[in-house]
């Protein structure tokens, strides 16, 4: 068992990939601040990665008071040996109370095995965090039962506490380029034999559309009222008129519409575009689980009763064949005016 | 190939319902099934087992109940199947879950032989946390890939297919390996009335702590560092504007007409 009040600080770390940080990382920067800032503690993040030097001042102008980094050619790529190394090595020496880790398809690989690794406690994909007053831990709230239940977790006798959290559900803050602030370099070092994983080919989807659905300002998404697949031609016609990502509901990908990459919900993605556009779904709670935080959602759906319409801004209730023709039109008038 | 699926039986959880006064879960009514993307797993240590031979063998920790879950498995492909199951596991978290589990594969492992690979879904819709599969390949020390949407062994390197956010992956690795599956492309084998009277059957083995080399105080509720402090369901906002009633160039020119007094566009 570990003593307690020998960890101070809250981290964030900060995913890396193609040499940009994922946004979620940035993301978190700012709950984190709060959360810190309650338990007075330190905001650090943590760099991972190959020539990241710049991603280290990019998470101070995100708000990090201080960066931890480490560098080298076996981090080049991600691999769950390597950074779970790393992130282990970290964290025994500088005793943080708090590790925030985004809850990407990376995030969710390593965060696991660190934790288990280190014997503490691991909440999953959490969409808030917050800090429990009577005891002052982390309180970590997500939702379970695909997305039917919330649940507020506590991990109240072991250190670090660490929680993968959802893209999209904090907002970045304006960054400062002029802020200042320490890097430290910590020189780990994972033996090439100790990596046993090898990334061998990445394939990049090739479709032409958006599918960066975590970044995206605009997302229309398509379901089952679309019938079949070739009616998905609709959506990527509006998306492009638009400049929005396509996304889609499981419905859709389980009838072989389109990818699971593209899924919204429970057990896709979790978006939180300024405007979502739900063409055809009817909005199981599983979907609305990754997209009612969106900032305005439209949906248009031919069943009046549809779920959706719960949660949406502005609905139409109609024949989706019919009305969207007519906005790809109009929008494309709008467009051609500006 | 000797290949071990970890399952879950869980509440269909599509089916679940939110009791509309007391703002709950329903539970009552909802079936119990085999965890999808479980079932995903399984059907590709199928597709292993037929090309590279073997022997599947599906685990699952839970109550006594859940062992129609593993006749589910033994109906589609599985050659074998225990449940581990003790009053002392109950309220475990993933931590203790995968100690347990992972506890568990060494106790077979000596009593017959190594696992190559151990597959299991990607995460439970119920609990849908996605940790106990790294969570034992770390128990274990072994590799792990998770997300994997397909894979292929040969001889003792193990290629797959991973879903990375925005991308896809080709990730390789060797055996022993801890693999956790999202669904695949492939239609899972259904089971046939003569499978399925086969595996029911089949009298399936119970291990309990007493068979195992374990530390109680690593299970259960007091080996589980995270605590549920409360449970809510989710309120979902307030209706908006609801266009209907109107042909649908109509509604759509109505809808840019508000989008367009709200500044939205």
């Amino acid at each position: 068992m570990n003593i307690l009040e020998d960890y101070k600080n809250l981290w964030v770390y900060i995913e890396v990939v193609d040499g940009k940080a994922k946004s979620v990382g940035l993301e978190l920067l700012n709950p984190g601040r709060r959360l810190a800032t309650i338990n007075n503690e330190k905001l650090i993040a943590v760099v991972i990665g190959n020539d990241v030097y710049d991603i280290a001042k990019i998470a101070i102008a995100y708000g990090a008071d201080e960066v931890i980094l480490v560098e080298g050619l076996e981090y080049k790529e991600y691999s769950t040996d390597g950074y779970a190394n790393v992130l282990e090595k970290l964290v025994a020496k500088y005793k943080p109370s708090t590790l925030l880790i985004g809850a990407t398809n990376n995030g969710r690989d390593v965060a696991p095995r660190l934790s288990c690794r280190i014997k503490t406690g691991l909440t999953a994909d959490c969409t808030g965090i917050d800090i429990d007053e009577e005891s002052g831990n982390v309180a970590w709230t997500r939702p379970a039962f695909g997305g039917n239940l919330m649940a507020t977790i506590l991990c109240p006798n072991t250190r670090p506490q660490i929680g993968t959290v959802r893209p999209g559900v904090f907002k970045k803050i304006e960054p400062d380029f002029t802020r200042e602030a320490k890097i430290s370099r910590e020189k780990i070092h994972t033996p090439k034999e100790e990596i046993r994983t090898k990334l061998i080919e990445c394939i990049k989807e090739t479709s032409g559309e958006l599918v960066n659905l975590e970044e995206a300002k605009i997302i229309v998404s398509g379901g089952r009222g679309l019938g079949k697949a070739e009616n998905f031609s609709l959506i990527r016609e509006f998306a492009e008129v638009l400049g929005a990502s396509v996304g889609s509901s499981r419905a859709a990908v389980d009838a072989g519409w389109i990818s699971h990459i593209n899924q919204v919900g429970q057990t896709g993605k979790t978006v939180q575009p300024k405007i979502y556009i739900a063409c055809g779904i009817s909005g199981a709670v599983q979907h609305l689980a990754g997209m009612n935080s969106s900032d305005i959602i439209i949906a248009i759906n031919k069943d009046e009763d549809a779920p959706i319409f719960n949660v949406a801004n502005y609905g139409i209730v109609g024949n989706l064949f019919e009305v969207l023709p007519v906005l790809i039109e109009e929008f494309k008038k709008i467009k051609n005016d500006k | 190939m000797n290949i071990l699926v970890c399952v879950k039986q869980v509440p269909d959880t599509t089916e679940i319902k939110i009791d509309p006064i007391t703002n709950t879960l329903i539970r009552a009514g909802v079936p119990s099934i085999v965890n999808p993307f479980d079932a995903y797993a399984l059907d590709l240590a199928v597709r292993i087992k037929e090309t590279n031979g073997g022997l599947i063998t599906v685990l699952s920790m839970g109550p006594e109940q859940a062992k129609a879950a593993l006749k589910e498995c033994l109906s589609v492909g599985a050659d074998k199947a225990i449940l581990v199951s003790d009053r002392a596991f109950g309220g475990s978290d993933t931590l203790a879950t995968s100690y347990i589990l992972s506890t568990t594969i060494k106790a077979i492992e000596n009593k017959t032989e190594k696992f190559d690979l151990i597959l299991c879904g990607k995460q439970a819709i119920d609990g849908d946390t996605g940790q106990v599969g790294p969570e034992i390949a770390e128990h274990l020390g072994y590799a792990q890939v998770t997300y994997a949407e397909d894979i292929t062994v040969d001889g003792k390197i193990v290629r797959v297919t991973r879903e990375n956010d925005d991308r896809h992956e080709i990730i390789e690795t060797q055996i022993p390996a801890v693999i956790t599956v999202i669904k695949t492309a492939y239609e899972p084998k259904y089971a046939t009335i003569r499978s399925k009277m086969a595996a029911n059957r089949v009298q399936i083995p119970t291990m309990t702590s007493g068979d195992l080399d374990i530390d109680l105080e690593r299970a259960g509720l007091k080996g589980s560092p995270t605590k549920v402090k409360k449970t809510f369901t989710p309120q979902l906002k307030k209706s908006g504007i609801i266009i209907k009633g109107e042909t649908g160039s109509e509604s759509a020119l109505k809808l840019i007409s508000l989008l367009s007094d709200a500044r939205l566009i």
